[in-house]
């Protein structure tokens, strides 16, 4: 029968160790083992991108990850986006665009649309719409969130 | 036994405090409740030779993992398919990493690669471009973060996105067992609906696309009722090789319309010795309706299937003849 394993990793900068069952995805440890609730759990099969984190400068589903499969990753999860109380510039579009409503997919767009602008700072709409495929959202109809991710390429650029 | 939505309702409320609730629950549970995930032991060998002794020594209750976003689906205890005792990282082993092109203008791609390092590959842009359609439409970004090409074939699903592709270029799957390795070429590998010729005991190590020489050009192209992340309802993937004005070789093979992705040898026929033009074509996109035995599901009719099949093969193979140099 399986036990716990020790998985040491860097999580938004510090070093996180956790123990795992090595069948905890990688969301599940996130969440109910290290506390940080901000990844969001949403279909759990990789359709809908809420639990969207970076791992060593790639996104991926956290999902679709095991806990131990992090062992030695840097992950970057939506709690690491803000410095300190000052929100970043695509929290803020979001924000100010009213890129959300309920919120639980916002997490996922965020961490997917700085993974995005990292690579390409000044994307067109259609590689916005191709790059967020794999977030779902339910409410807002995207084109908002489109606008957000645009206005925040345009602020990023600016500063 | 726990019934699994109530615990998950429990988890969902309280995490963090009822720790101790939390352990008691998945100790005591067998296959449901506690994770979403069934059980498993996990071994991440660094070598070929010790995650083969994993696979043999475990009769048949281990499955490889590469990037999981098949099998850790498959993994949920509600889902029926996959029931593993141990689930072998494979991706700390070397050779199922590597990219090499060789000096003979061939590709190796080692199992484990996710596609997003396959399409921002130099050597595949330049040398074997047509990879990337299958590699690009998989999935959206994150899961191409993580999804390979040595999976999409192992997991053998007969709409894998990248299997006809990997057909019309002539690749070669070698896979290491405990009596050592074999080479199997692409079209034999898979032998229906989610079974392949990859013995539990064996690993796909990696897929080689021998060099194709002047004058090729391939192309995969798929239908489905959105833009991006589905299913294929109909795929198609082929390769040309044109001198002279005429078609030395040709391939199609489908997927979505058959148990399994099918080579349709008609289409070679009516390709092979032609000049290049509209009515071979016509004649190959002809041969792949008539091979073609789809089902009828949600996704679309049997009758539409076939006639996806014989229109995405007439423009894969226009796309295919462009990229030759043909039109």
């Amino acid at each position: 029968m399986t036990t716990k394993t020790h998985v040491q990793t860097t999580i938004n900068g510090e070093p996180v160790d956790f123990l795992c069952e090595p069948r905890q995805s990688l969301l599940e440890c996130l969440r109910d083992v290290i506390g940080l609730t901000g990844t969001k759990e949403g279909c759990n099969d990789g359709n809908c991108g809420a639990c969207t984190v970076n791992i060593d400068g790639r996104i991926v589903t956290s999902c679709l990850v095991l806990g131990v499969e992090a062992q030695g990753a840097s992950i970057e999860t939506i709690e690491g986006i803000a410095d300190g109380t000052n929100l970043h510039p695509i929290q803020l579009a979001f924000l100010e665009g009213a890129a959300l409503q309920c919120g639980i997919c916002t997490p996922g767009f965020i961490v997917a649309t700085k993974a995005l602008l990292e690579k390409n700072p000044d994307p067109t709409e259609h590689e916005i719409r191709f790059w967020l495929a794999n977030n779902l959202c339910r409410c807002t109809g995207y084109d908002k969130i489109v606008r957000a991710v645009q206005e925040a390429a345009k602020k990023m650029q600016e500063a | 036994m726990l019934p699994t939505i109530p615990y998950v309702r429990l988890r969902l409320h309280l995490n963090g405090i009822i720790d101790i609730k939390y352990d008691f629950f998945s100790v005591r549970t067998d296959n449901q409740g506690g994770s979403l995930l069934k059980w498993i032991d996990y071994q991440a060998p660094e070598s070929v030779a010790d995650a083969v002794k994993i696979l043999a020594d475990s009769n048949g209750n281990a499955r490889p993992l590469a990037g999981g976003t098949d099998l850790i689906v498959q993994l949920r205890v509600k889902d029926p398919r996959v029931n593993a005792e141990t689930v072998v990282d494979i991706k700390k082993i070397p050779e199922l990493n590597q990219m090499d092109y060789d000096k003979s203008g061939g590709l190796t791609i080692g199992a484990a690669v996710p596609l997003h390092l396959i399409y921002n590959n130099p050597d595949v842009i330049k040398h074997f471009p047509a990879i990337i359609d299958s590699a690009s439409l998989i999935g959206g970004t994150p899961i191409q973060g993580r999804a390979t090409l040595g999976g999409n074939l192992c997991n053998g699903a007969p709409s894998g996105d990248s299997i006809p592709n990997l057909v019309a270029h002539n690749v070669v799957a070698t896979v290491a067992g405990p009596n050592g390795t074999r080479e199997i070429p692409v079209e034999d590998v898979c032998t229906g609906p989610r079974q392949t010729s990859i013995d539990s005991n064996e690993l796909l190590v990696s897929l080689y696309f021998p060099n194709p020489g002047d004058g090729f050009g391939a192309n995969y192209i798929r239908f489905i009722p959105r833009n991006e992340m589905d299913i294929a309802v109909a795929g198609a993937g082929v390769s040309v090789k044109i001198s002279d004005g005429k078609f030395v070789d040709g391939r199609v093979c489908l997927a979505s319309v058959a148990p399994k992705p099918i080579l349709v040898e008609g289409s070679s026929k009516a390709l092979i010795g032609q000049p290049v033009s509209d009515e071979a074509i016509q004649k190959a996109a002809e041969a792949a309706r008539d091979a073609a035995s789809p089902i009828s599901d949600m996704r679309g009719t049997a009758e539409y299937r076939k006639h996806l099949c014989e229109v995405l093969t007439r423009r894969a193979l226009n796309t295919a003849v462009e990229r030759a140099g043909g039109k």
